[in-house]
């Protein structure tokens, strides 16, 4: 089912009445997601878009049997969401809100954790462009029709980075199983690694593109993880060769503050594990079709 | 956000932090007479930069009379102080900060961070402070402690206690250390900060304990919860190009090239001047525009990449998602007739309509060199600078030979 979500994924919107929420709520039903309601204290009982409003996470669970949730909320209000929506039973949800202060995110990482593994949530966000599974299920804010379906999966801090990726292997012919979007703050729901361990999994899936830029340690986390535990080709490129060091490049945690975060250093960590570097961001797509294609003549 | 050193310390003292006496001024008549509202024969005088590393750059004097005071802060105010922090720009000093004298037994290190790795707040100390933690983690890394805190529970007595044990301290000092590192915490904690370093925390010989600096950066994503922290911003230590794409809600990151960017995306902005540095030229800044860009907001990102008057080329890289191309273009084109962009323009354009977006630049008669893809459009825009520059160093060649 390539990973995450499919089209029988049951799914709810938090902040579904706003006109962020209801924008991309639309946008992902006319994609083909399996939209089953929405939540807005305070509009429980409407009907929006021609589906049911709740009051809260717990409610809509009840009523609809919904399993994933993504959130539109404004920041002020968007930790609060995701910790309604784990203790609601909630099993996967996407957080695209940008501007949850840093404290606010570790107490929803610290909240999570009252639940044991296999009860817990998963969260990928916040300030992500969400996740689409090609031709099944769009959860996010992403064009759907820049995706090919196909067998490459893709995780990636930036959205339009991303859809750049996708958009070079779409012109080679080339396919995506599942794509990712883990947001650029610098405390976020799942890791790089997290993500590679279900594309490491999943059948519909032959090979990976991680897209890591500047700051924080997670590519490093997840090159040595791929070195020991993956069979699959992972391919990576990180952005920001071109960013000096302690200067915050617009997502909040694209920062170098410390040894091992500029491009250059995670580029290095990653080719010592063996992972295929993406020299420039214009070669995505050949560098993935070489890839593919050493596959097949090894087969 | 980062604050001044005596914003800081206010902070600090506030949550039971002890720090030295001092007073603010703007002048040099103003730091004689705080000079001699602390009293005594010694004071320091401390440039209020946002940078570490002043005194190696002539930001801090220590002086033993009133004319010494004076001629410090005449020395001062007014001068931009370099530093290896604030780049060759350096940074504007328009105020003093004069203090008391501390006599030093002994410098500690300690700094409050978010860890991105636990995802927590981290506590760093060391016994060996005075230096930079660059250069402890270098020459005395085992002096370096460590310790996070549970966002749940708050740091606990415990904590600091076993630091303060840690660093060697005194018994005697084990009380008042406790004290400081739980008061440091609760402001790093109440206040949403993202960083708070003292460098050195000193053991003075009478047998205190005190800040003898303190540098603090909050978190900006959640200045809308701490007003009183959004009021020590002082725009004076800005890049001035980046407060006046931040007054107007534009990610912009000056930078030293001359290739202007107006990008969509942080990742994509990143990557599109990683492809310029790639094809020879340099970024001149980051921009990312944001998702919903309207065409007034496209004028206004061209209003900020041009207010750098290094800029000699642009190149606009849009790939629409939740933005639509054919607003983009609408952009463009209003900012090329109303803000007058009079350096080569190259755009590329892709995802959600993508075709009106071409057709309406197409239309519009101006000169826009267009690219299909992220590798054509880091071409275009460098050979696009390179015949602007090369235009001008011959123009500037025929008017030396007159």
């Amino acid at each position: 089912m390539a990973i995450l979500i499919n089209r029988g994924t049951r799914a709810i919107v938090q902040g579904f009445t706003g006109k962020i929420g209801s924008f991309h709520a639309e946008d992902m039903q006319r994609y083909g997601t399996n939209v089953v309601g929405g939540v807005t204290p305070g509009k429980g009982g409407q009907t929006h878009l021609g589906l049911p409003v709740f009051n809260t996470v717990k409610g809509a669970v009840r009523e609809t049997r919904a399993e994933a949730s993504i959130v539109f909320v404004p920041p002020p209000f968007a930790a609060d969401s995701i910790m309604e929506a784990a203790d609601a039973g909630i099993k996967f949800c996407v957080c695209i809100t940008d501007g949850i202060p840093s404290q606010d995110m570790m107490r929803v990482k610290r909240y999570m954790r009252r639940y044991r593994f296999e009860d817990r949530m998963r969260l990928i966000g916040p300030n992500c462009a969400g996740i689409i599974t090609p031709g099944q299920a769009l959860m996010g804010i992403m064009p759907g029709s820049i995706y090919l379906p196909g067998r490459v999966g893709i995780v990636g801090r930036s959205g339009t980075l991303g859809y750049e990726a996708a958009s070079q292997m779409k012109a080679l012919g080339i396919g995506v199983s599942t794509s990712v979007g883990i947001g650029g703050d610098p405390i976020n729901g799942s890791s790089f690694k997290d993500i590679l361990e279900l594309f490491e999994q999943d059948d519909d899936t032959d090979a990976v593109v991680m897209i890591g830029e500047i700051g924080g340690p997670q590519e490093a986390e997840a090159a040595l993880w791929a070195r020991d535990n993956m069979r699959k080709p992972l391919i990576a490129y990180i952005a920001g060769l071109s960013a000096p060091k302690g200067r915050r490049m617009g997502h909040a945690g694209a920062i170098i503050s410390a040894f091992g975060e500029s491009a250059q250093e995670k580029v290095e960590i990653l080719k010592e594990a063996g992972v295929t570097i993406v020299p420039t961001p214009a070669s995505f797509g050949e560098i993935v079709a070489g890839v593919m294609a050493d596959r097949t003549n090894a087969a | 956000m980062d604050i001044h050193e005596y914003q800081a310390k206010e902070l600090l003292a506030r949550h039971g932090v002890h720090v030295p006496r001092g007073g603010l001024a703007y002048s040099p008549e103003q730091a004689t007479y705080r000079a001699s509202e602390i009293g005594g024969g010694k004071w320091v005088v401390k440039a209020q930069i946002h940078s570490g590393a002043r005194g190696k750059a002539g930001g801090i004097r220590i002086c033993s009379s009133d004319q010494e005071v004076s001629d410090a802060a005449e020395a001062m105010l007014g001068r931009k102080l370099v530093t290896h922090q604030t780049g060759p720009r350096g940074k504007l000093v328009s105020r003093l900060y004069v203090e008391e004298t501390v006599d030093i037994g002994q410098e500690i290190y300690l700094a409050f961070v978010l860890d991105r790795k636990a995802e927590r707040v981290m506590i760093v100390a060391s016994a060996a402070g005075g230096m930079e933690i660059e250069e402890i983690a270098e020459k005395q890394p085992d002096s370096i402690i460590r310790a996070t805190v549970d966002p749940g529970a708050g740091m606990q007595h415990y904590q600091a206690r076993e630091i303060a044990f840690g660093l060697g301290l005194e018994n005697n000092l084990i009380g008042k250390a406790t004290e400081t590192l739980l008061g440091c915490y609760r402001v790093f904690r109440d206040y949403d900060a993202s960083m708070l370093e003292i460098n050195p925390l000193v053991v003075t010989r009478d047998g205190n304990l005190m800040a003898l600096d303190a540098k603090m950066s909050f978190d900006e994503n959640a200045l809308f919860r701490r007003p009183q922290i959004s009021e020590l911003r002082d725009k004076s230590q800005e890049d001035p190009r980046e407060t006046f794409a931040s007054d107007r809600c534009l990610s912009y990151v000056g930078l030293d090239g001359d290739i202007g960017c107006i990008i969509n995306g942080a990742g994509l902005a990143m990557a599109t001047m990683d492809m310029i540095k790639i094809a020879g030229g340099e970024p001149a800044n980051f921009l990312d525009i944001g998702g919903g860009a309207s065409p007034e907001r496209v004028a206004k990102s061209f209003r900020a990449v041009l207010g750098d008057k290094n800029v000699k080329t642009i190149l606009v890289n849009i790939f629409a998602g939740i933005n639509r191309c054919d607003w983009v273009a609408e952009g463009v084109v209003k900012a090329i007739r109303e803000v007058g962009v009079n350096v080569p323009l190259v755009v590329r354009l892709a995802g959600t309509k993508v075709e009106e977006g071409r057709r309406i630049l197409a239309d519009s008669g101006e000169a826009v060199i267009v690219a299909e893809t992220l590798a054509e459009a880091a071409d275009k825009a460098v050979a696009a600078w390179l015949s602007a520059t090369m235009k001008k160093q011959a123009e500037g060649k025929k008017e030396w030979q007159f």
